[in-house]
């Protein structure tokens, strides 16, 4: 069901080359192609239908004597009219020109709000920056109180807002509090709330005269269908929005409501939430979305994120030493804990094109990585360099050592062997390599 | 790197019988729909009801305005081509096009591509029934739990809850508040403690206890997350291993507002734990849950309850002819 666009079209325009022209009739069938792409993908139907409208212009366009598969000159015309849609990259958190710059996050019940509150609190700490964290959402039982658990962990501060029943009167206090005492940041978490109800849009209106806002941010969930126009429609009127946060973007939403949201808003799409930890937070890239949105995979994230977890010293140094043909239950090791760096090794898998339906079946238990290492560091380094000694008795003592059972270690050390194997038949050790490896063991 | 293939199969065990003791309540959910489409001139004007009231013959143009009122209403790309290919069909009987596809509609729901769950054996005698709620990151499932809980309550059911959400900040104490809301008992851990050990001492706990309902909050889980989507499993098997047959109940929590996502949710939370009945939250927005006719249809799962707010009295069960009916709201009459 979810083929990329570029599969349906090739169907399309099969038998066109002989023809050299795009007629009426392809057109038309490429752009219901597109279409239906699109919805499927929860693009607003609306906003895909203005859409379709604005890119016929380029698709008739389209040249047949380039001599370039023409389903791929279509997606690329679709593509870039995305991106274009989508505005920019993802843009920066605005900063008052001196005193405390106040975020606001607004947005629907269960939306993630007060999880984005402590992953921007997180981001602006690692910058050195002070933040107050104002926890007003007084709706949600216990939603004081996980604002309060995160900004713990993000090194932040919260509003102490002991007894106040008041969400206007509790972000008129945080933000006092927050330029007398000179914070850089006060992010304001707000309830969820039904842009249908009219009683909790008013109060949020009331919030923003209170906080004056630099920012306010419509959190947004990545899986958001038609209804993200009316969310942008009525959150805009009612409290002008600056930004959009989009959040849970590590499932598999294809996120046509980025599309909608920054259609009807106009406002950027600031960041991203990719998981559940703090440090989950990424810069919005249209292009991306763009590929995603027509099920393309999101290779250039996949790209990225093994080259920010693979330290390029410790790489080379490990590429180094598998050309040399030394691959030792130590580069076993660096390498696994490579991987966990990058996170979870499903989530990895789960944005290589292709990979993504293999991986229903297929689990990578990420606790077997953690045993794995325990195991291996339960070994002296001889053992380590030379594992054909590891006999009967050394087995027992390093699954005692690690916590783990005499079969836990048989395996590692299987595994290891086959690895071996493997690794001696690859002569460059680059990124790309180590990732196709990695898959092969995997698949095994 | 070791590897599993497939999920454990539960699928097939029986849902919980709760009666329908107040079936007057999805009228008033009705009227507090339309009031809450009353408010937003925008999406009124693009229910279903109004569109297709102004139909009159089924011909190619009007078929490309039904077509973009089931498309509002998240009925995706599968259901609103069957929409439409019954319709050409001449599907839904001689009445008005408006009728027909309402007819079409609620068929798709009541006529499921795949059986419904076989009704499995309850909890044996004397024994806890144990329902798990489960589902992505926010979409209900602490609040239906509460919900749920007065619900049962209210029924002379004696209620418990296992706070197995032991990794979101907060978690266990917004269950807490639940529990004293309702003034039932709660079992419960410090955050980052196995969920397993608290579903373990909960059964344990209601068993002593001599509870009628475990309701067990599970942690929300995008279902791409395979590692997350295994110690769901867990949590099953720890359940079943200390009773027979548990859990009885595992209900799939969808929020209203999402799309096509909602799909795949139900697929894969489905196939992976056996889920025996869904839940659909936050219907008292303007978002209409299209996606629910699709999921139902292809799923065949029976849809327990409906959320419609967050107090503790806004779950009402669901009722396929007033959920279809919902979504054509807004008709003038
Ligand atoms: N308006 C409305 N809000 C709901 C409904 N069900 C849940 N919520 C809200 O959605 C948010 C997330 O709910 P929660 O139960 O914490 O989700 P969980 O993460 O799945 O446990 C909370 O703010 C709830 O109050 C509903 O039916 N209607
Ligand atoms: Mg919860």
């Amino acid at each position: 069901m979810f083929e990329g666009l570029r599969d349906r079209l090739t169907g399309i325009f099969r038998d066109i080359r002989s023809r050299g022209v795009l007629g009426e009739r392809e057109v038309d069938a490429a752009l219901r192609e597109i279409r239906l792409a699109l919805l499927e993908a929860d693009v607003n139907f609306k906003v895909a239908k203005d859409f379709i409208a604005r890119i016929r212009g380029d698709i008739i366009g389209i040249d047949q004597a380039a001599h370039l598969d023409p389903s791929q000159q279509v997606v690329k015309a679709v593509q870039a009219a995305l991106v274009e849609l989508m505005g920019g990259r993802g843009a920066e958190l605005e900063k008052a020109s001196s005193g405390v710059t106040t975020v606001m996050l607004v947005g629907l019940q269960g939306s993630g709000k007060t999880t984005s509150a402590g992953k921007l609190a997180l981001r602006l700490r690692k910058r050195g920056l002070r933040v107050l964290l104002a926890p007003a959402d007084v709706a949600r039982p216990a939603a004081i109180l996980q604002l309060k658990r995160l900004a713990e962990l993000a090194g932040a501060d919260a509003f102490d807002s002991e007894g106040m029943k008041d969400p206007v009167a509790i972000v008129r206090s945080a933000v006092e509090r927050a330029k007398r005492e000179h914070y850089d940041y006060c992010i304001v978490d707000t309830a969820g709330r039904m842009q249908v109800d009219e009683a909790l849009m008013d109060e949020l209106r009331l919030m923003k005269e209170a906080a004056l806002p630099h920012e306010v941010l419509l959190v947004a969930d990545a899986m958001t269908g038609q209804e993200a126009v009316n969310l942008g429609e009525a959150f805009g009127e009612a409290v002008g929005l600056t930004g959009v946060m989009l959040t849970k973007m590590d499932g598999d939403a294809r996120g046509g409501a980025a599309v909608s949201l920054r259609a009807v808003t106009g406002v950027p799409i600031k960041l991203v939430g990719v998981g559940e930890k703090l440090d989950a937070l990424e810069e919005f890239h249209p292009e991306r979305m763009a590929s995603r949105i027509l099920g393309m995979g999101d290779v250039l994230s996949l790209i990225e994120k093994a080259e920010a977890a693979f330290e390029p010293e410790a790489a080379r140094a490990m590429a180094e030493k598998i050309q040399r043909g030394v691959f030792t239950l130590e580069t076993l090791r660096d390498q696994m804990l490579q991987m966990r760096k990058m996170g979870s090794m499903s989530d990895i898998l789960s944005m290589v094109p292709g990979m993504g339906a293999k991986m229903k079946d297929v689990e990578v238990d990420d606790k077997e990585i953690v045993r794995t290492v325990a195991i291996i560091d339960s070994m002296t380094p001889g053992e380590r360099r030379r594992p054909a000694v590891i006999k009967a008795s050394r087995r027992k003592r390093i699954a005692a050592g690690s916590g783990t059972e005499v079969m836990h270690v048989n395996k590692v050390l299987k595994q290891f062997t086959q690895m071996q194997k493997l690794m001696r038949g690859i002569s460059k050790g680059g990124k790309r390599k180590q990732m196709q490896m990695m898959q092969q063991m995997i698949n095994r | 790197m070791v590897l599993r293939f497939g999920g454990k199969k539960t699928g097939g065990e029986h849902p919980s019988e709760i009666r329908d003791v107040e079936s007057g309540r999805s009228r008033r959910w009705l009227g507090g729909f339309r009031r809450g489409l009353a408010k937003t001139r925008a999406s009124l004007a693009s229910t279903l009801g109004v569109v297709l009231s102004g139909i009159s013959r089924i011909d190619p143009e009007s078929i490309g305005d039904i077509e973009e009122a089931l498309y509002m209403a998240d009925i995706g790309p599968v259901t609103v081509e069957a929409v439409l290919e019954a319709l050409r069909r001449g599907e839904g009987g001689g009445e008005s096009p408006a009728v027909r596809v309402r007819a079409i509609l609620l068929s798709l729901m009541e006529h499921p591509a795949q059986s419904p769950p076989v009704k499995g054996q309850g909890p044996p005698e004397g024994e806890p029934e144990v329902i798990f709620l489960v589902g992505v990151n926010g979409a209900g499932k602490t609040t239906t739990a509460g919900k749920l809980a007065s619900r049962l309550a209210s029924e002379g059911r004696k209620v418990m809850f296992a706070a197995a959400d032991t990794f979101r900040a907060a978690a266990g104490e917004q269950v807490e508040v639940w529990a004293e809301r309702n003034g039932c008992h709660i079992v419960r851990h410090q955050e980052g403690a196995d969920p397993g050990a608290v579903v373990f001492d909960a059964i344990a706990s209601a068993r002593a206890r001599g509870a009628d309902v475990l309701l067990v909050d599970t942690a929300g889980r995008l279902h791409t997350k395979k590692n997350l989507m295994a110690e769901l499993i867990k949590l099953c098997r720890v359940a079943g291993r200390q009773l027979p047959g548990a859990p009885h109940e595992i209900l799939l929590v969808l929020d209203a507002t999402s799309g096509q996502n909602a799909l795949a949710q139900v697929r894969e939370f489905g196939s992976a734990l056996g889920v025996t009945g869904l839940v659909v939250t936050k219907l008292d927005g303007s978002a209409k849950g299209g996606v629910l006719i699709g999921a139902v249809h292809e799923s065949g799962l029976p849809v327990r309850w409906i959320g419609v707010g967050e107090g503790i009295d806004d779950l009402i069960p669901f009722d396929a002819k007033a959920f279809t009916d919902a979504l054509f709201e807004g008709e003038p009459t």
